[in-house]
């Protein structure tokens, strides 16, 4: 009996490394990553054989040689003798300038839908919240082609363009707006304007320090805002008016002159600012019915009024439910702007993966690169936002 | 003695629950409020007849080609004349009814999953992600049971279009437990590989990564393998999805109280038993609504594979509009598969928001 005993226990002892949870855990993980690595190694391994089957160049040389495509809209000068590293650059600027248009005006229009959908007038409420529902459960490439195929391509020609004013013009060809023409001195107005910011800040804390001190407020927004806008302008008017507007005229059968916003980012704009608008009306909605009634409630037994319940009270808990949504939308927003290559938007997919990859055929390179591009812009959004959460998360005991 | 007599109730005051009423507290409570509703009311009220008109009063519906389109307002012609190619893609007309078999299943399992009371749910959920893919595959490809093969080249129209969500679903809720259990997994490597792969596939958009499923894909596998385009836009899709699905179930797993894995521990539960038995039930549970709100955007985005040449819906109203008997209908077109995507999307929200209230159980305010 000892005897079968003791053979027992060395075989629970014998045994007993594999129910450690600790050499369990590191043995699965060694296999877990050696799958992935050896995954990695048989996809790598076929990509390069296949590459050099099809006599596909590889590494990064093509950037150097010569596009030969031209680009419909550039922020920068290029043309087609410049190279596919000048050809991604324009790409990028142009997803970026789309990205931002759109992310302007849909936070704002997102912001009015979603306040007015929070309306007491029964109206107002509906139609926010018809617009709403709509859009944001139609796919945003129908709402691209839409605008695109269905609105501006049914416009009128440039002779018979839609004008307002003698300064902007709609027709078939796209918007045309005025240009500004900075000259010389302008410099000062700029900064004026940084000045101004500093100054409003400087005056922040020194009217939040007065605050603590003596109790009294001092109208920090009003005269911020009058700081903004006077500074600059007054040295505007000082320095001789350094600006002019460069208005779009009709020359044969188009407008020159002017900045036009070709159609297909007229389109993409409106259509991304559109869906997005959707989405953040809903996120702003539920972040302020997020703040409980008991909080307004507090605020007005304190004596504050409606307009410092709002300042104090409900906005700063509102945005902390509010923005990390908001960031996640902005970021599909940028994602989204990719789809710019269904109409034709030279955006980064359009130009990298659509043009450059037709001519060159590098496509592993060619499409790392557009997602680290994006891969980037997620991160340092996704970094910024952890930062904020951690500033302003709610501090419980 | 004082017999207690009920009283007929009496009239609500005056002026309280007239229309009149109703109209002076939700539309006219203030001079702002007044010029607001009457400013949307000459805003709205014109559009909206002109889009009835043009949609209904003056439309025209029935017909073989675009003369019988003559009233002046939306030539609906255009889509009753194609509607089998919106249902069906170019697939066989005799070969039909299999698709419809497959409508028919899909709308017969997904209903009787989502009405919350069915009983013996557990099973047809099993068979829902075991049987019914099996079935629908030879249903729709053929190549067996005596059924003729149909490539996958023909698929198109609504039917690729619910094929490719609910596919992408299917297969990415698995992957996505599993992702969501690797990111709150206590082994660091399993953690590193899980966060790498959710954070990669969210970073980048749909679009490159469907190009990259046409043009890398072939290249990452040998050379013999030789892989049907929808299969590889459906890996593409799956794909991504998995690491939006596995941020979801991630959320439903930070959500359950640290006391449910205490004492799932305490009564000698192993790992994947706890998790299996106590953890994903109730995780699942609650993540069901933000899991339909996924599948919206996943349905929306389907339309990306028109881009990289598949035939869905969206594909199907673009390569009518190029028709030469039927140009110029691209609104039409438009408004219809809008039309078609709003019902199943809206539809599916609404559901999400009743399954929210059901599962909200808590404290309501």
């Amino acid at each position: 009996m000892p005897a079968e005993n003791s053979k027992n226990q060395n075989n629970v002892v014998a045994t007993r490394w594999i129910y450690d949870p600790k050499v369990r855990g590191i043995i699965f993980q060694a296999v877990a990553v050696a799958c992935v690595a050896w995954m990695l190694f048989y996809f790598i391994s076929n990509a390069l054989h296949n590459m050099e089957t099809r006599g596909i160049a590889t590494g990064f040389a093509f950037l150097e040689n010569r596009a030969s495509f031209g680009i419909a809209q550039t922020l920068i000068s290029y043309s087609e003798d410049d190279t596919y590293g000048r050809a991604f650059i324009i790409g990028l600027l142009n997803t970026l300038l789309v990205s931002v248009i759109g992310i302007i005006f849909a936070t704002a229009l997102g912001f009015l839908v979603g306040i007015a959908r929070l309306s007491k007038n029964w109206l107002l409420s509906r139609a926010a919240a018809v617009y709403i529902e709509i859009f944001r459960n139609i796919p945003l490439l129908l709402q691209i082609f839409f605008w695109y195929f269905c609105v501006l391509r049914n416009l009128p020609a440039p002779r018979q363009s839609m004008s307002l004013g003698d300064a902007f013009f709609l027709n078939v060809r796209g918007l045309s707006i005025p240009a500004p023409v900075i000259e010389s001195g302008f410099s000062f107005v700029v900064g004026a304007f940084i000045v101004a910011i500093i100054a409003i800040v400087v005056l922040r804390k020194w009217a939040k320090k007065r605050q603590y001190l003596t109790g009294q407020i001092f109208p920090v927004f009003y005269s911020g805002l009058g700081l903004l806008i006077g500074l600059p302008l007054l040295t505007f008017l000082f320095s001789g008016m350094p600006l002019h507007w460069e208005l779009p005229e009709l020359k044969g059968f188009n407008f020159r002159g002017g900045f036009t916003i070709i159609p297909e980012l007229f389109s993409l704009a409106v259509a991304l600012t559109i869906f997005t608008a959707a989405s953040i009306a809903e996120i702003v909605r539920s972040g302020i019915l997020s703040v409980s009634k008991g909080q307004v409630e507090a605020a007005s037994a304190l004596g504050l009024r409606g307009g410092l319940t709002l300042r104090f009270v409900i906005i700063p808990q509102a945005m902390r439910v509010i923005i990390p949504p908001l960031t996640s939308q902005f970021l599909n927003l940028v994602k989204n702007s990719s789809l710019a290559t269904a109409v034709g938007y030279p955006d980064l997919v359009s130009v990298f993966m659509g043009s450059t990859l037709n001519q060159t055929g590098q496509a592993v390179e060619i499409i790392a690169m557009t997602m680290a591009v994006y891969l980037t812009i997620s991160l340092v959004t996704s970094a910024l936002m952890n930062m904020y959460n951690a500033k302003n998360a709610l501090v419980e005991r | 003695m004082v017999v207690y007599r009920e009283q007929p109730s009496l009239p609500s005051p005056a002026g309280q629950s007239s229309v009149a009423a109703w109209l002076r507290k939700n539309m006219f409570s203030s001079w702002l409020n007044s010029i607001v509703s009457l400013a949307l009311l000459y805003v709205l009220i014109p559009q909206l007849w002109s889009l009835i008109h043009w949609a209904f009063i003056s439309a025209d519906w029935f017909g073989d080609n675009r003369d019988q389109c003559v009233s002046g307002g939306a030539c609906w012609v255009f889509i009753t004349n194609r509607l089998n190619l919106f249902i069906y893609g170019f697939y066989p007309e005799s070969e039909h009814w299999r698709v419809n078999w497959v409508y028919a299943l899909t709308a017969l399992q997904v209903a009787a999953l989502l009405y919350p009371k069915t009983p013996h749910k557990t099973i047809l959920t099993g068979i829902f992600f075991i049987v019914y893919p099996f079935v629908v595959f030879y249903l729709l490809y053929g190549g067996a049971f005596g059924l003729e093969v149909v490539e996958t080249h023909k698929w198109g129209g609504l039917m690729l279009t619910l094929l490719l969500g609910i596919v992408g679903t299917l297969a990415a809720l698995p992957i996505g437990i599993v992702l969501a259990l690797g990111r709150r997994s206590e082994m660091p490597m399993i953690r590193a590989l899980s966060v790498v792969f959710i954070e990669f596939w969210r970073a980048v958009p749909l679009i490159t990564v469907l190009f990259m499923a046409s043009v890398m894909l072939p290249l990452f596998l040998s050379g013999e393998v030789n892989m049907d385009k929808l299969l590889r836009a459906m890996i593409g899709i799956i794909l991504f999805e998995s690491a939006y699905v596995a941020e979801v179930i991630r959320g439903g797993l930070q959500a359950i109280p640290k006391g449910q894995y205490e004492a799932a521990k305490a009564l000698g539960l192993n790992y994947w038993k706890s998790m299996g038995l106590i953890i994903m039930p109730q995780a699942l549970k609650i993540t069901i609504p933000s899991l339909v709100n996924t599948f919206i955007e996943l349905f929306k985005d389907t339309s990306l594979v028109t881009i990289i040449g598949l035939f869905d819906l969206l594909a199907v109203a673009k390569a009518g509009l190029s028709d030469p008997a039927w140009l110029g209908y691209s609104t039409e077109a438009y408004a219809f598969i809008a039309l078609v995507f709003w019902v199943f999307c809206f539809g599916m929200s609404r559901y999400s928001m009743y399954l929210e209230n059901l599962l909200h159980t808590g404290h309501k305010r």
